[in-house]
C-alpha cells in the first residue's frame, strides 16, 4: 500500500503538483490518468523517489520515504520494479543480462540461478529465444515484456509503470495491460501505471485517479468512471470520437 | 552565475562518485570493460600518431639546423624533449578528449535520454559511481599508453634521422641522453595523471547533466571535448609552472 499526503512539486515557478492525496491499494492496478502536462509522470517520479516533493508524505507501508535514511530509502528502492515509457533497457546488454541485472546487483545467487530465474520470468512474459539478443534488435513491444521481466524478476513489492502502452499497436498494448493486471494479482503487489489511455483505464482500473493541472479531481473505479457526472471526468474519457460515439449510444439506451 | 553552477555541481558529481559503491564484482567486470573501451582500444591511433609525430619533430629539427656548429646530436635531444615533455603526455591527450571524451560524453549522455540512468537510480544503485568510477579506475591505466607514445616518438625519430640521411645512429642515440634528467620524466607522468583524472571526468559530468534529445547529446559531446581540451591546456600550464620553473 502506498498513501500519499498532500504533495506539492515545483519546477522554478511554475507549481506542477497542488496538493495531492490519495492511497494505492495492494493487489490493485492504481492508475494515475490526465492530459498531457496534468502532472502524472511529476506525480509517479515523487512517488519512486526521482523527484523530491517540496511538501506532503509518501508512505511505503505505513513509513513516510521523507523519515527514511539513505540505507532505508536503497532498500526500499530494492522492493521497487519500473517499467518506463521507452523500456529503459540497458542497450549495451543483451536480454538475459538486462533481466539478471537486479538479481546480480542485490542477491548472492549463483549465476544458475540467476540464469533460472531470468528463464521463468522471460517465460511468464511469453518471450522465448530472445536472451542472447540485444534490446535493438527486437520490437518494441517485445522490449516493453522484457522492460516488465527485469522489473519483476527480484520479486518487487510495488509496481510502477509509466506509459506502459506508447507507440504500441492497440493489441500489444491490450497484452502488455492485461500481463500487468496478471502480475499485480500473482504477485499480490501495489501496482501504480501512469496512462491516458481509456482503453487501459476500461481493461485494468481497478483503482483510478485523475489528475488536472496538478490537482486530483476525481478518483474512482474503471466502473465509477463511466457513471460519473464529474464534468472534469466526462471532458477527458468523451474527449475522443469512439467514446463520445459510445456516450452517445449510451444516453439513446437510457 | 552558470559557470559558478556547473562548476559546484562537477565537485558535488565528484562526492557523490565516491558515495555509496556498487557490489564489487559488477565494479570490477565494468572496470575491465573500460580498460578496454578507453586504454586498450586507443592504442592503435595513439602509436600511429606517436611514431610519425616523433619522426616529424626529428625531420623538422634537422632541417632547421643550418648552423654546422650545432653538433647532431641535437636532432635526438629535440625529439625526446619535444616527445616527452609536451607530445606524448599533453597533445596525446588533446586527441584522446576528442576520441575517449567524446565516447564517454555520447555514451552517457545517451543513457540520460534513454532514461537507463533514472532506471539505475530507480533500483537503488549509485548511478554516478556505477557509471564514472569504472572509468576513473580504467583511466588510471592511461600513463602506460603515454609510455607506449613516448617510446613510438622516439623510434620514430630515430628511423626518421637515421633513415632520411639527417643524422647518425650514433649521434642521435647520443643526443637523447645528453643532459637527460630523470624529474622530467617524473613531471611528465605526474601531469598524464592530472589529465587522465580530467578526461574521465569532465565528460562524465557533461553526459550525465545534459538535458534534452538526441541532438543535444551531440552538443554535449562537442561541449566536452572543448571543455576537456581548455582545462588540459590550463592544468598544463599550471603543473610546468610549478614543477618545472623554480
Amino acid at each position: 500500500m502506498i498513501k500519499v499526503e498532500d504533495i506539492h512539486k515545483s519546477f522554478g515557478d511554475e507549481e506542477i503538483l497542488k496538493g495531492i492525496s490519495t492511497m494505492f491499494e495492494k493487489g490493485k492496478t492504481n492508475l494515475i490518468i490526465g492530459q498531457s502536462g496534468s502532472g502524472k509522470t511529476v506525480m509517479l517520479k515523487c512517488l519512486i523517489g526521482l523527484f523530491k516533493p517540496e511538501g506532503g508524505r509518501i508512505y511505503y507501508e505505513n513509513e513516510a520515504i521523507q523519515d527514511m535514511d539513505d540505507e532505508k530509502q536503497r532498500s526500499l528502492r530494492e522492493d521497487i520494479g519500473m517499467l518506463f515509457q521507452g523500456g529503459a533497457l540497458f542497450d549495451s546488454m543483451t536480454i538475459e543480462q538486462n533481466v539478471m541485472f537486479p538479481l546480480r546487483m542485490f542477491t548472492k545467487q549463483k549465476k544458475s540461478e540467476m540464469l533460472e530465474r531470468v528463464n521463468e520470468v522471460l517465460a511468464r512474459v511469453d518471450l522465448k529465444n530472445v536472451n542472447k539478443k540485444y534490446p535493438a534488435e527486437i520490437s518494441g513491444g517485445m522490449q516493453k515484456r522484457v522492460s516488465i521481466a527485469r522489473a519483476i524478476v527480484n520479486r518487487p513489492k510495488f509496481l510502477f509503470c509509466d506509459e506502459p502502452n506508447s507507440g504500441l499497436d492497440p493489441k500489444t498494448a491490450t497484452l502488455i495491460d492485461n500481463l500487468i493486471q496478471e502480475l499485480t494479482h500473482e504477485y499480490d503487489i501495489t501496482t501504480v501505471v501512469v496512462t491516458h489511455d481509456m482503453n487501459s483505464v476500461m481493461e485494468i482500473g481497478q483503482k483510478v485517479v485523475l489528475l488536472k493541472l496538478g490537482k486530483l479531481v476525481w478518483q474512482g473505479t474503471n466502473e465509477e468512471i463511466f457513471k460519473t457526472d464529474n464534468e472534469d471526468v466526462t471532458n477527458f474519457v468523451y474527449s475522443s470520437d469512439l467514446f463520445k460515439k459510445i456516450r452517445e449510444v449510451q444516453i439513446k439506451e437510457q | 552565475m552558470k559557470y559558478l553552477r556547473d562548476i559546484g555541481s562537477y565537485f558535488v558529481m565528484i562526492t557523490k562518485v565516491f558515495g555509496s559503491f556498487t557490489k564489487r564484482s559488477v565494479l570490477r567486470e565494468l572496470i575491465f570493460k573500460e580498460i578496454d573501451d578507453l586504454i586498450i582500444s586507443s592504442l592503435g591511433i595513439v602509436s600511429f600518431i606517436s611514431f610519425f609525430v616523433g619522426g616529424v619533430v626529428a625531420i623538422q629539427t634537422a632541417l632547421n639546423m643550418t648552423n654546422p656548429i650545432i653538433p647532431e646530436s641535437l636532432i635526438g635531444f629535440a625529439t625526446r624533449q619535444s616527445v616527452i615533455l609536451e607530445f606524448a603526455p599533453t597533445f596525446i591527450s588533446i586527441i584522446m578528449a576528442g576520441k575517449v571524451g567524446s565516447f564517454i560524453t555520447s555514451s552517457i549522455g545517451s543513457m540520460r535520454v534513454t532514461e537507463q540512468i533514472d532506471a539505475l537510480e530507480v533500483m537503488g544503485i549509485n548511478s554516478l559511481n556505477y557509471l564514472v568510477f569504472p572509468k576513473i579506475v580504467a583511466l588510471m591505466f592511461y600513463p602506460f599508453l603515454i609510455a607506449i607514445a613516448m617510446f613510438l616518438g622516439v623510434i620514430g625519430g630515430w628511423l626518421a634521422g637515421v633513415y632520411g640521411g639527417f643524422t647518425s645512429s650514433t649521434a642521435f642515440i647520443e643526443g637523447l641522453q645528453d643532459d637527460f634528467i630523470p624529474f622530467q620524466l617524473f613531471y611528465a607522468f605526474f601531469k598524464t595523471f592530472v589529465f587522465a583524472f580530467i578526461l574521465a571526468t569532465v565528460p562524465s559530468w557533461q553526459g550525465y547533466y545534459m538535458k534534452g534529445g538526441s541532438l543535444e547529446v551531440g552538443k554535449a559531446s562537442t561541449n566536452s571535448f572543448v571543455w576537456t581540451s581548455v582545462l588540459i591546456i590550463l592544468a598544463n600550464y599550471v603543473i610546468t609552472q610549478l614543477l618545472l620553473s623554480s
